[in-house]
């Protein structure tokens, strides 16, 4: 099966029942299914062909979910990325891919003109908005929903099979440049289909979203509420959080995904009382762990509500989730492998290790990704020959260890990676950006502990002799060149950093006096 | 005392987040999320902000966007609390 088929099955067995609420605006599956059609002949015609990367660069809204579908339906792989992405990444990204159209939003416009005019292979951007003149003034852009309306409602002939690629999605790599994760239609299929097994989801579910789309677990929250006929209510922000608890209300929500950072929100919030949501009968957590302390309290606030506990990476969308009758018992597990998948953990030498030995976690099953678009050096890393001749497995790169009965713990990440806000930060391509700013001699980017976000970015600075600069010049510098999540709250001006002998930066040991933690030796 | 208000908020939301962005200008209409001046941490901020500086206390359930979106709106929640207890103006 391919993912589009999710839609036109959805639009057959639901036509005329709620698909996408965004705002004001409520389409059905009908609607839905011809909007994605109209949208896959409209990419045809501006010479997208099968194969071909469209990347959505929008918030959460109808023009994204209708752009992801519409690029499958052409028989194009989709790619979502961060609508705070500033110029240079995204022309990375377009480049990278060799991308042949974007969807995005009149507001977005700056952004897309500036990297579209570094990439050769852009054939057409289709921009959703009021003005079609604004949209036609940045390198031929396209008014998209008017375009869409001279189309035919009819799918588009001839989309390809299910071992075709479905999605490119972008994630930090330790490097400081993306990698684009790799991922085919039966990739998301397994996916999808194991996530909405353990969720129990049914067609009655109204699914409430804050999470991106160009997040994994945001971009899931549209798949799978396609795929079982749900409703699914996007919003764009969790800014105001009483705002989305009042939404999550009106709608009679059955189900919301958090991650961290909105869970410590909501156990802010004075006003929630026990017993206030009824109709919510799950709420998942992943992108970074719950504290334990938390996990307890949510489940006093929503005492009729299972909460999930889960744990992933992009490389295989999700690996683990604690069943609900285990939270108490288990409260700082993130259980074992979801169905039809497994999970162990492994020493040095690929072998596995005994309950309470922490080793590295490798997951077999048919989410695993094909690799890391044009990046085999990171592929043969992070897939690596399984117990059978044929097969690779995914080494996720985080250390875990296991309890008596098989249930997994998260221990730490291999690599440096920041996790703030539940979203991956790579510590390099941040001092990247900083050592862009004349007067910056060193830099060393690290997370310090925040009761909100997790982890807070935080920049440790050495200046070069007599430069005058301060830590507004070094944030504003970073927030124009980097996305809001990887921006520093802070910046530390020292006079020298720990090196090695030969002179490289020990960041290690910056972020291990941040945190209070050893070093790790070799680091 | 309105115009003093909007000072204050504008003073604070131009060192606090349009730096950030490098947004130069702001009319008191203007949303700051659709400017992309808040997220969740900076609504946090802008509550701390209105609190500690005029000495109302804004309960979580006022915290929306009709409330805290733009200049206009903030300086109107601080008005209609000060003219609730006017003698907590700190300001």
């Amino acid at each position: 099966m391919r993912v589009e088929e999710f839609m036109s099955a959805g639009a057959a067995r639901f036509e005329a029942k709620a698909a996408l609420v965004v705002g004001d605006t409520r389409l059905s599956f009908g609607e839905l299914d011809a909007l994605a059609n109209q949208c896959g002949r409209a990419l045809r015609r501006i010479g997208v062909r099968r194969g071909d990367r469209v990347v959505a660069f929008c918030d959460n809204s109808v023009e994204a979910v209708v752009g992801i579908f519409g690029a499958l339906k052409a028989g194009a792989v989709f790619s979502p990325v961060n609508p705070t992405t500033k110029p240079d990444k995204l022309a990375f990204i377009l480049n990278n891919c060799r991308a042949s159209a974007i969807i995005t939003q009149q507001k977005q416009l700056g952004t897309v003109g500036e990297a579209a005019a570094h990439a050769p292979t852009l054939r057409g951007i289709l921009v959703a908005g009021d003005d079609a003149a604004v949209a036609k003034s940045v390198c031929g852009g396209v008014p998209m929903f008017p375009a869409l309306a001279a189309e035919e409602q009819t799918a588009p002939d001839d989309p390809g099979i299910d071992i075709d690629l479905a999605m490119v999605i972008y994630t930090s790599g330790s490097t400081g440049f993306p990698k684009g994760v790799m991922m085919t239609h039966q990739n998301i299929v397994h996916a999808a289909t194991s996530i909405t097994t353990y969720l129990e989801n049914t067609p009655d579910d109204i699914v409430l979203s804050v999470v991106p789309l160009s997040f994994d677990y945001g971009l899931y929250q549209v798949l799978m509420s396609v795929k079982i006929g749900m409703t699914l209510v996007l919003e764009k922000s969790f800014a105001f959080p009483q705002a989305v608890l009042n939404r999550l209300a009106a709608v009679k929500a059955t189900g919301f995904p958090l991650v961290p950072t909105i869970a410590a929100l909501i156990l802010q919030n004075q006003t929630i009382k026990p017993g206030m949501f009824p109709h919510l009968r799950y709420i998942t957590n992943t992108a970074a762990a719950l504290p334990p302390a938390h996990i307890l309290r949510l489940a006093e606030m929503f005492p009729t509500t299972r909460i999930y506990s889960m744990y992933g990476v992009t490389e295989c969308k999700r690996c683990t989730y604690l069943p609900p009758e285990q939270l108490r018992q288990r409260t700082a597990s993130v259980g074992k492998a979801i169905p039809n998948s497994e999970a162990w953990i492994v020493d040095d030498k690929g072998g596995p290790v005994a309950p309470g030995v922490v080793g590295e976690l490798v997951i077999r099953g048919g989410h695993v990704m094909k690799g890391y678009w044009e990046n085999p050096e990171a592929t043969d890393k992070a897939l690596r020959p399984g117990g059978l001749p044929w097969e690779k497995v995914l080494y996720t790169g985080d250390l875990f260890r296991m309890d008596d009965e098989g249930y997994l713990y998260f221990v730490a990440r291999k690599d440096d990676i920041i996790k703030t806000r539940g979203e991956k930060v790579s510590p390099k391509e941040v001092e990247n950006v900083i050592y862009q700013i004349p007067g910056v001699a060193e830099a060393a980017v690290i997370g310090v502990p925040d009761a909100i976000l997790g982890m807070a970015i935080k920049a440790v600075v050495v200046l070069v002799e007599g430069a005058e600069l301060g830590e507004r010049e070094i944030i504003r510098h970073c927030a124009a060149n980097l996305e809001d999540f990887m921006v520093p709250k802070s910046v530390e001006f020292r006079r020298e950093l720990p090196k090695t002998g030969s002179g490289k930066i020990r960041r290690s040991e910056v972020q291990a006096e941040a945190t209070g933690t050893p070093v790790v030796p070799g680091s | 005392m309105p115009a003093n208000v909007e000072t204050a908020i504008r003073k604070f939301i131009a060192h606090s987040f349009m730096y950030r962005e490098g947004v130069d200008s702001l009319k008191d209409t203007d949303s700051l999320l659709d400017k992309g001046l808040i997220d969740s941490t900076g609504v946090l901020e802008l509550v701390f902000f209105v609190e500690s500086t005029f000495g109302v206390k804004v309960n979580d359930d006022e915290v929306l966007p009709e409330n805290l979106d733009s200049i206009e709106r903030i300086a109107s929640l601080i008005q209609r609390k000060l003219a609730a207890s006017p003698a907590t103006c700190v300001a």
